[in-house]
């Protein structure tokens, strides 16, 4: 055997000859600013309203509420409501441009790896039933789901959220008041959100009860009151209204999180009542539970903060190009011709890439295009190598008439489009999946799988 | 007679022959660990004692990161206070690890697996999911 000396160059250290961030061809629906350093959800939903519904009431509390009450009590009124009011909007910007724990979808060569370890049946035209892995954490059997557009099994307490599509770790709920998915990494964020803005609107509902009785005091009735400061009239009672309402809400909300945080659940866990003793006759308790309040309170709140896992700002090397980021092709077409070069150099993956291409072509198309058209697409595996690209530019031409993502067709298209992706049993959580988007409901999170 | 192969040149020219995933071990909730399972594509090319001794140092490692202590819960509540705004300036413990564990890394690449024809993949650019030994064609044997 020879004996050979390696010289060492860094393994790793690749210049970015192109500077393509990883941003651009990232899949996902979120949208990524400011180099990667901000991401919403596609969907950024009544977080607007959010924000100015905030910043009215605090707004109308300063202006005159504020006066009023320096006057009569204390200069600590606008103080503590100038404090409360940062403290809310900072955890709420925070909470909605933070990566809520997104995890990256498997490389095709990890896909493949896990497809081999799971059954076998041959045949590439048929979708096997939904998988799942059962796993041992502290002594529980629990289920892992794959997750068919990550191509990955699901880490415990990970959830896919179709609108962010995405799978996002500790899923929490996706929140359209704040635009974004709660998860792992923004959980405590939100709950600080939700605990000051409690703070907040009952402070503000206080002092404006307070306003309005200690002017009834100087001897008039609570009505002429109001009526006497005819510029304030509409507008504190306005003030009292939207305070009223989410005061309710909000508490509410707060103490529901406050219960999950003592007894380490998420939204999505106890709704479905994934550890709840009604189910099954065996020990079904939480297994992640610290089973004391005060530690599990640490750990969701204080614990280590984990890093962004999908690596925003890095720039793509040239030849990591990898299909699954391809899949956004459909949705930037400049990126196209570029890919197509890339995939022309990894001659012996390419089996494997049309594979993917071919399940994310199908699963990302509107439904609204005919069916013909994307069963006119034989399932790649049947083509010859040097068909690879035609599935791909088949794709482009036919990109351009999709409109953009229906988020409750996305469901029916992963069902129906092609009968070689199709799911032999469709999984009923995906059929549960329901679009609470601009609902004015209270508590604004959507069940997902 | 000795060559000498610089590792650029080797994954310009060698071929991937395969790679091989170590899956995450969940056994002990959603902490980091991966599985300390000896592949058996790497039978012929590393010794098992040197493998498991990497995914157990890094799983070490992965701990330390994600460990409750006393510093861990400073770290939170001081940035509790000041609204996070503290994690704009200070690097974080979890952060602080995971060059330690780049480094390790590197380190084991350059010592152990650049030589036997392997390569390992930091974990956190497969998002922790896995950890990914590719295994390089080895033609200096002459086939």
């Amino acid at each position: 055997m020879k004996n050979c000396e390696y010289q060492q160059i860094d393994p790793l250290g690749t210049c970015p000859e192109a500077a393509e961030g990883k941003w651009d061809v990232f899949p996902g629906k979120e949208q990524i600013y400011c180099d990667g350093r901000i991401i919403l959800a596609r969907q950024s939903g009544v977080l607007p309203l959010t924000l100015g519904l905030i910043v009215v009431t605090s707004g109308l509390f300063f202006a005159f509420d504020c006066p009023f009450l320096v006057d009569h009590l204390t200069v600590f009124i606008p103080v503590i409501g100038g404090a409360l009011f940062v403290f809310v909007v900072i955890s709420l910007l925070q909470t909605s441009f933070t990566d809520p724990g997104i995890l990256p979808r498997a490389t095709p060569e990890e896909a493949a790896d896990i497809e081999k370890q799971i059954d076998t049946s041959g045949s590439s035209t048929y979708r096997p039933p939904p998988r799942t892995k059962e796993i041992l954490i502290n002594q529980q059997v629990v289920k892992l789901k794959y997750c068919f557009t990550c191509k990955m099994f699901r880490p415990p307490r990970t959830s896919h959220c179709s609108l962010c599509d995405n799978c996002v770790e500790r899923f929490d709920h996706h929140c359209p008041w704040v635009g974004n998915c709660v998860g792992k990494r923004n959980y405590r964020f939100f709950y600080s959100f939700i605990i000051s803005l409690s703070f907040l609107t009952s402070f503000i509902f206080g002092c404006v009860i307070t306003h309005l009785t200690l002017r009834s005091q100087a001897g008039k009735s609570l009505v002429q009151a109001i009526q006497q400061s005819l510029d304030y009239s509409l507008l504190t009672v306005v003030e009292l209204v939207i305070c009223f309402f989410s005061i309710w809400s909000i508490l509410g909300l707060s103490g529901f999180h406050t219960y999950l945080v003592a007894s380490n659940l998420t939204t999505n866990e106890d709704i479905k009542g994934s550890w709840s003793s009604k189910r099954g006759t065996e020990d079904t308790g939480n297994p992640y539970t610290y089973n004391s309040i005060i530690t599990n309170c640490c750990v969701t709140l204080c614990g280590p903060m984990p890093p962004s896992l999908i690596d925003r700002r890095g720039f793509l090397p040239p030849d990591e190009v990898t299909p699954a980021a391809s899949a956004s092709e459909i949705e930037l077409p400049p990126f196209t011709a570029k890919n197509d070069m890339h995939m022309c150099t990894q001659s012996t993956k390419d089996m494997l890439e049309r594979v993917v291409h071919s399940y994310d072509i199908h699963g990302l198309c509107h439904p609204g295009t005919p069916k013909t058209t994307p069963l006119g697409q034989e399932p790649p595996s049947t083509e010859p190598p040097s068909q690879g690209f035609s599935v791909h530019q088949a794709c482009q031409s036919m990109a351009s008439p999709c409109p953009p993502f229906s988020r409750s067709s996305k469901s029916a298209s992963l069902h129906s489009i092609n009968p070689a992706f199709r799911l032999a049993s469709p999984s009923p959580s995906l059929s549960r999946t329901t679009l609470i988007l601009g609902d004015a409901s209270d508590v604004g999170f959507i069940p997902l799988p | 007679m000795a060559e000498t192969h610089s590792l650029q040149d080797m994954r310009q020219q060698a071929a991937i022959a395969a790679k091989v995933f170590i899956q995450r071990d969940y056994t002990n909730g959603t902490v980091c660990q991966f599985q300390t399972k000896f592949p058996s594509e790497l039978e012929t090319r590393i010794d098992k004692q040197q493998f498991e001794e990497t995914v157990r140092t890094l799983n070490n490692l992965y701990a330390e990161a994600e460990k409750l202590g006393s510093q861990s819960y400073l770290e939170g509540c001081l940035a509790c206070l000041t609204a996070y705004t503290i994690f704009l300036c200070m690097e974080t413990h979890y952060e602080k690890v995971l060059k330690k564990i780049a480094k390790y890394i590197q380190e084991q690449n350059d010592k152990i697996y650049a030589p036997r024809g392997l390569l390992l993949t930091d974990p956190i650019e497969r998002g922790l999911r896995v950890i990914e030994i590719t295994i390089f064609e080895d033609r200096s044997l002459g086939r």
